[in-house]
């Protein structure tokens, strides 16, 4: 019996250690070939797959960015959906690579969760929509109205501490996916819908008639939505950071997809040092020279992308407001490659 | 055969032992014990590893924690945002149980319903309830629960055009409401009045069990205990002044204020399960009916029963054995699959503390072990029920 309780010991730690995941997601990566990021199993205009079954959105082209700058192909993503419920497990159980899903960042999720978030590509707040017929022109003037809130985010949260500070009541539907909560909005079961105003706008985009329904004026809460990674793995935190800063830069130095090769001339040395035709930054990240031109080249600057997917001219129809640059009235900041 | 060499040839008595019956399965039980200890070691040994690597502790106290969010729907206990995520879990769980209880009862009436009226002679009947029977059980349960709750959404107006039953009764799509009774002083001797006539049908029943052992004299005990439960109370609530008001639901602003409401969430998802189930549940019923042979009803016509009590007393008895065990499970299955509620918005436990209380909490170990060991207690009270009313019901030889 000892015998066969020392097996059982071994076969616990070797099984043990193929089981525990390696911490570099970056070499993990680069063997695989494939990056895998978890996104939302569908927003309009953020991450959705289209009629051909590709994925596209904001989020999706940041996804893409990070490939374009790891693997050097922005086709080389796999779409892990998640509810808002299962995301935060599926990037720690390590069945995605990096969170690209409007995820807002929180205390408890940075501390809690276990999350290392690496910056703020979208800002948001929560707002509600009504519809026009109700005649209601201000949040403050929902006593007694029945909500629908998508679970598994900190909506829940948001509406309970905005109806309490204004003593207002509410009933609350929380339900688990977006297509029905707006089936029960748009059946007239809520009088209100709320999640981020993006989201609003995004769900309003997709709906028979979105000039019946008005989003209100106030926003209740700050939502910073961001990329997040597992905690531990610093390197590949970097990673991430740099990417999401590196299209914010280029937009503010005035490169874009159409000119970054002519670009690659520029007297600008900080544009050089981008475009890694100066300096080792590139190699510093564990990444290639030009990961930087690969990102703009293949996806475009910060301003491409939001306009591209979510801008004024598309049906989601947001304007740039706080996410413009820090000098255009934003708050859209990289600090400097140096 | 066996010579002293092969003896002691040590493969040999290993094959020996082999082939001895006893020794083998002792064998075989050992080396099946040690690979199930080994996963379980492996898996739990992975948990505290990947923990400890997240940098997460296993702890629950997160539960005296304020949980911050809402639940709508709580008809037994008190609960607002300012409360602990212990109390919402509880508020969770006992929403789990009210569906499952409700679901219970309703299956098992529309099964045992449906299932006689399977079998029944009229052609029409017996056609209708088969097609009924088999759309239903061949759809998966989710898309019955969205179906119904798409159905009480769009078909039932919004409360500014409720369906307004004399002015007490509304119905929309958020729900029934229903004026809610007020009790007032002097109501107490209403419920000392209802467990007075609790305790007269209980002597009552037993005295007429004898009763009609001794004699052979036989009383419609049913309708004579219905009348006692609900007659004595009703005569003390009007000697006593009748003291009780009712709260008449009126709209107000966005939605109807006073009175009960029951939620249209609750109603898709009991409705739909409990029809769902009911369909395996009236073919168990089906089976358990056809397995008593014929002969048993002539039997019991020969010695003049009527058809009523042929039934009452020989078919379904036995019958029932047929059913029990079948039916037991039927019952696990709609407890179990109550925790779709969550896709309509039904906040039962796998919404609350497997849903907001994990997004907010990051606990998913913790959280998951809490709801995990809620389906296990209530199933295994429902096991152990069943397993009580089936021994009850077990064959007595003698």
């Amino acid at each position: 019996m000892r015998a066969l309780a020392k097996i059982a010991l071994t076969a616990v730690a070797v099984g043990a250690m193929a089981f525990t995941a390696t911490a570099g997601t970056l070499e993990d990566v680069k063997a695989r070939g494939v990056l895998r990021c978890v996104v939302s199993t569908g927003i309009a205009g953020f991450a959705y797959p289209d009629s051909s079954g590709t994925w596209k959105g904001f989020d999706i082209d940041f996804c893409r960015a990070t490939a374009a700058a790891v693997l050097g192909d922005s086709s080389k993503i796999k779409a892990i959906t998640s509810t808002g419920k299962t995301r935060f497990t599926k990037l720690n159980s390590g069945e995605g690579d990096v969170l690209w899903r409007n995820t807002t960042i929180t205390f408890s999720r940075d501390v809690g969760v276990k999350l290392t978030f690496v910056g703020v590509n979208y800002y948001d707040g929560q707002g509600f929509m009504v519809n026009k017929s109700l005649g209601v022109n201000s949040a403050k003037e929902l006593d007694g109205a029945s909500v629908c809130i998508q679970t598994g985010t900190t909506t829940e949260l948001n509406l309970a501490d905005f109806f309490r500070a204004n003593n207002m009541s509410y009933e609350a539907v929380t339900i688990e996916k977006n297509s029905e909560a707006r089936a029960a909005y748009l059946s007239g079961r809520c009088d209100i819908y709320t999640t981020d105003a993006s989201g609003l706008a995004a769900t309003r985009s997709t709906f028979p008639n979105p000039g019946n329904h008005k989003i209100l004026p106030e926003i209740i809460s700050k939502e910073p939505l961001g990329p997040a990674v597992r905690q531990g793995d610093d390197q590949w935190a970097d990673i991430v950071r740099w990417i999401y800063n590196a299209t914010v830069t280029a937009e503010e130095l005035g490169v874009t997809s159409s000119n970054v090769d002519s670009m690659k001339g520029s007297n600008n040395p900080e544009i050089l040092r981008l475009l890694g035709v100066e300096g080792s930054q590139g190699e510093e990240l564990g990444l290639s020279k030009d990961w930087a031109y690969q990102v703009i080249k293949q996806l475009g600057n910060y301003g491409e992308i939001f306009e591209r997917n979510i801008g004024t001219n598309t049906p989601i129809g947001l304007a740039r407001g706080l996410n413009d640059q820090w000098n255009k009235g934003g708050l859209q900041y990289s600090p400097p490659f140096r | 055969m066996s010579t002293p060499a092969s003896t002691e040839n040590h493969p040999n008595i290993l094959l020996r032992l082999w082939r001895d019956k006893d020794t083998r399965s002792v064998f075989i039980q050992i080396i099946t014990m040690v690979i199930v200890f080994t996963f379980l070691g492996l898996i739990i040994n992975n948990v505290v590893i990947n923990l400890e690597i997240a940098g997460k502790d296993f702890s629950f106290g997160f539960l005296n924690y304020p949980a911050g969010y809402d639940i709508t729907f709580q008809p037994f206990i008190s609960y607002s945002p300012t409360d602990t995520h212990l109390r919402a879990a509880a508020v969770g769980i006992l929403n789990t149980l009210l569906v499952a209880v409700s679901g219970v009862i309703i299956a098992s009436i529309l099964g045992f319903t449906m299932g006689v009226l399977r079998l029944s002679n009229n052609w029409l009947i017996s056609r209708l309830v088969y097609v009924f029977l088999e759309f239903t059980r061949n759809v998966p349960v989710l898309l019955h629960i969205l179906f119904i709750y798409s159905i009480f959404l769009y078909v039932l107006p919004v409360p500014k055009k409720a369906i307004n039953i004399s002015d007490t009764v509304f119905l929309t799509n958020r729900g029934f409401i229903f004026p809610s009774p007020v009790f007032e002083d002097g109501f107490g001797f209403v419920w000392i009045a209802l467990l007075a006539a609790i305790a007269i049908v209980v002597f009552f029943v037993r005295w007429e069990r004898k009763n009609q052992d001794a004699t052979g004299e036989h009383y419609p005990v049913f309708s004579i205990s219905l009348a006692i439960l609900f007659g004595l109370p009703l005569i003390v609530f009007f000697i006593s002044g009748a003291p009780m008001a009712w709260e008449i639901p009126a709209l107000k602003g966005f939605n109807f204020k006073g009175g009960t409401s029951i939620k249209p969430e609750y109603i898709a998802l009991t409705f739909a399960l409990s029809y769902y189930t009911a369909c395996f549940i009236a073919e168990i019923v089906r089976a358990g009916i056809l397995a008593i042979s014929r002969g048993q009803t002539e039997a019991a016509l020969a010695l003049g029963l009527l058809p009523n009590r042929s039934l009452q007393l020989v078919v379904i008895p036995q019958a029932l054995r047929v059913i029990i065990p079948p039916l037991a499970s039927q019952y696990l299955n709609l407890t179990k699959n109550s925790s779709l509620a969550i896709a309509i918005g039904y906040m039962d436990v796998v919404a609350t503390v497997g849903g907001i209380t994990l997004m907010q909490t990051g606990k998913e170990m913790e959280t998951m072990i809490i709801v995990l060991l809620t389906y296990l207690f209530f199933s295994l009270i429902i096991s152990a029920f069943m397993n009580w009313f089936n021994r009850r019901m077990a064959l007595v030889e003698r």
